[in-house]
């Protein structure tokens, strides 16, 4: 029989957790199974949102690529430059190349300030943060602590972001920080947002908005930002509406790997790779499959997902070696724990069908959904250990299902049409 | 849900002023629902992105967003605000005859 040789680009959640996965499904004379990042830092990204308010530490979000990984997984240190479809080969900066039998695409989301006028990658500004990194996190940080009063906007550019709450998240955790240091009548905070309510989908849009305007977070919607003029204290829509702040916390635009757009038939306009929404099989070639926030699914790029995907992406390698039909059960479940400040959480629980809704997960007698409560914010504390011992491994978490559960949700009743 | 006309012929938009059934768009209506938009001509670059949205929702389902737009079009998304100042994607989405895009979560 032949050893197939399964190469993973990208050791971040979806890739570490695949191999992990692949490792187990398959023995050692049937596959061989390769890992490639181009450096050895695996960042637990939810923590990053804590950083900023010394709720949590950078040094303690890091930990080796490699010790993430199961025996008998090859891990290579270097960077994807090309993937040539037709010959199966992948290409280094380096100059070397390696051939596979699949292909899995879990190289995540990159940031793109240079999309955005103004936001260079060009060295940290005085006023213009992100916390999607980790030195602008800690940047951001020692900004906070010098921030005595003023406007401080937060503006996720445009969508995808990954853990498209964080900046709502952020939001909250600064009203609940400057609560605490006795300056909140003393600082104005504003939600700055390209679409045209707190969140995309209807209920959770509303839910969300109610806690911002409790909270005294002031809502601007429709805000296409095309320019940030740290200088000026000006964030500039393209049609020429401003914004002024004295602390921007910006969210950049995001993109795929760029390994992906020069790799013809890969990617979408936005370099995710295109893959059937069911399958996770790419569209450019039936031995790749992708993951993670790396696909072009319309579902949340979040941790949760990449795990959900795991299992069908697993089954669906080995279908294709065994020469079997795909299965196309992947239902875009994702679900989030949003940090509301003051040590609550909300829960929210959805897929490409369902948006979020209110009730309880997984079960009627599980966390309230879409309600703030103590549990949910230890939910999102605790995860941290889930996400190292379970998330990553490949293991499955209890009484969560890689399906969205339909039970214990409030469906919303239809408006009667006349 | 409203019924419209334009150049003559009746459709039906959605309550965000968006086609139901955008089999039903002819290139006749498009200066009507650009008039509504407040735009009052339309230009070929106008008709370039126009058309670029309905082949993008026949392809995939949806109009794409904006800077995906920007990228198919060749149009950049300064120019696109230019032509369709009140935001490009939704604009020209409904001169065009198809449904809201739906972006991501």
């Amino acid at each position: 029989m032949k050893r197939n040789r399964i190469v993973i680009l990208g050791g971040g959640t979806g890739g570490t957790l695949m191999a992990n996965r692949l490792r187990r499904a398959y023995g050692w004379h049937e596959a061989q199974i390769v890992v490639v990042d181009r450096d050895d830092d695996h960042l637990y990204q939810p923590g990053l949102l804590f950083v900023p308010f010394g709720m949590a530490q950078i040094e303690d979000l890091v930990r080796p690529r490699a010790g993430q990984l199961r025996a008998g997984i090859d891990y290579r240190r270097q960077e994807a430059t090309r993937v040539d479809t037709d010959t199966r080969t992948v290409y280094f900066a380096d100059g070397t190349i390696l051939h596979y039998d699949v292909l899995v695409i879990a190289s995540g989301a990159r940031l793109l300030p240079a999309a955005t006028e103004g936001l260079t990658e060009a060295g940290p500004q005085e006023r213009v943060f992100t916390f999607y990194t980790p030195e602008g996190a800690a940047g951001l940080r020692q900004a906070l602590e010098r921030f005595e009063g003023g406007r401080i906007v937060v503006n996720p550019v445009d969508l995808p972001v990954k853990c498209p709450v964080a900046p709502l998240e952020f939001c909250f955790l600064a009203d609940a920080y400057f609560r605490g240091r006795h300056l909140r009548d003393r600082v104005r905070i504003t939600y700055v947002t390209p679409l045209d309510a707190a969140f995309t989908r209807p209920v959770a849009a509303k839910a969300l908005a109610g806690l911002l305007a409790d909270k005294h977070i002031e809502l601007v919607t429709d805000f296409a930002t095309g320019e940030v003029d740290g200088a000026g204290g000006r964030l500039i829509s393209y049609d020429g509406r401003e914004e002024r702040f004295d602390l921007a916390v910006v969210v950049p635009a995001h993109g795929g790997a760029a390994y992906v757009d020069r790799s013809p038939g890969l990617g979408d306009e936005l370099g995710f790779v295109q893959v059937d929404r069911h399958t996770l099989q790419a569209k450019a070639a039936p031995e790749i499959f992708a993951i993670g926030d790396a696909t072009d699914v319309p579902t949340s790029k979040a941790g949760s997902v990449a795990h959900f995907e795991g299992e069908a992406v697993v089954r669906n390698i080995r279908r294709f070696l065994a020469g079997q039909p795909l299965d196309g059960s992947f239902d875009g479940h994702a679900n989030c724990f949003v940090e509301t400040g003051f040590g609550k959480g909300l829960l929210i629980d959805f897929n490409y069908d369902t948006e979020p809704l209110p009730g309880h997960y997984p079960g009627p007698l599980g966390l309230p959904l879409l309600k703030e409560s103590r549990l949910s914010h230890l939910g999102k504390r605790a995860f941290a250990w889930l996400y190292w011992h379970r998330v990553l491994p490949g293991r499955e978490l209890p009484g969560i299902t890689a399906r969205m559960p339909r039970r214990g949700k409030a469906e919303p009743t239809q408006p009667r049409r006349p | 849900m409203p019924i419209h006309i334009y150049a003559g012929h009746s459709v039906v938009l959605d309550e965000d002023g968006y086609f139901t059934e955008p089999e039903r768009w002819t290139e006749e209506m498009a200066p009507y629902l650009a008039a509504a938009e407040g735009i009052t001509e339309l230009t070929a670059d106008h008709w370039q992105v126009i058309k670029v949205m309905r082949a993008e929702y026949h392809a995939k389902g949806s109009g794409p967003a904006v800077r995906a737009l920007a990228k198919i079009s060749g149009v950049p998304v300064k120019e696109l605000y230019r032509l369709f100042p009140k935001g490009p994607a939704k604009v020209a989405a409904k001169i065009a005859g198809i449904p809201k895009p739906h972006s991501c979560i």
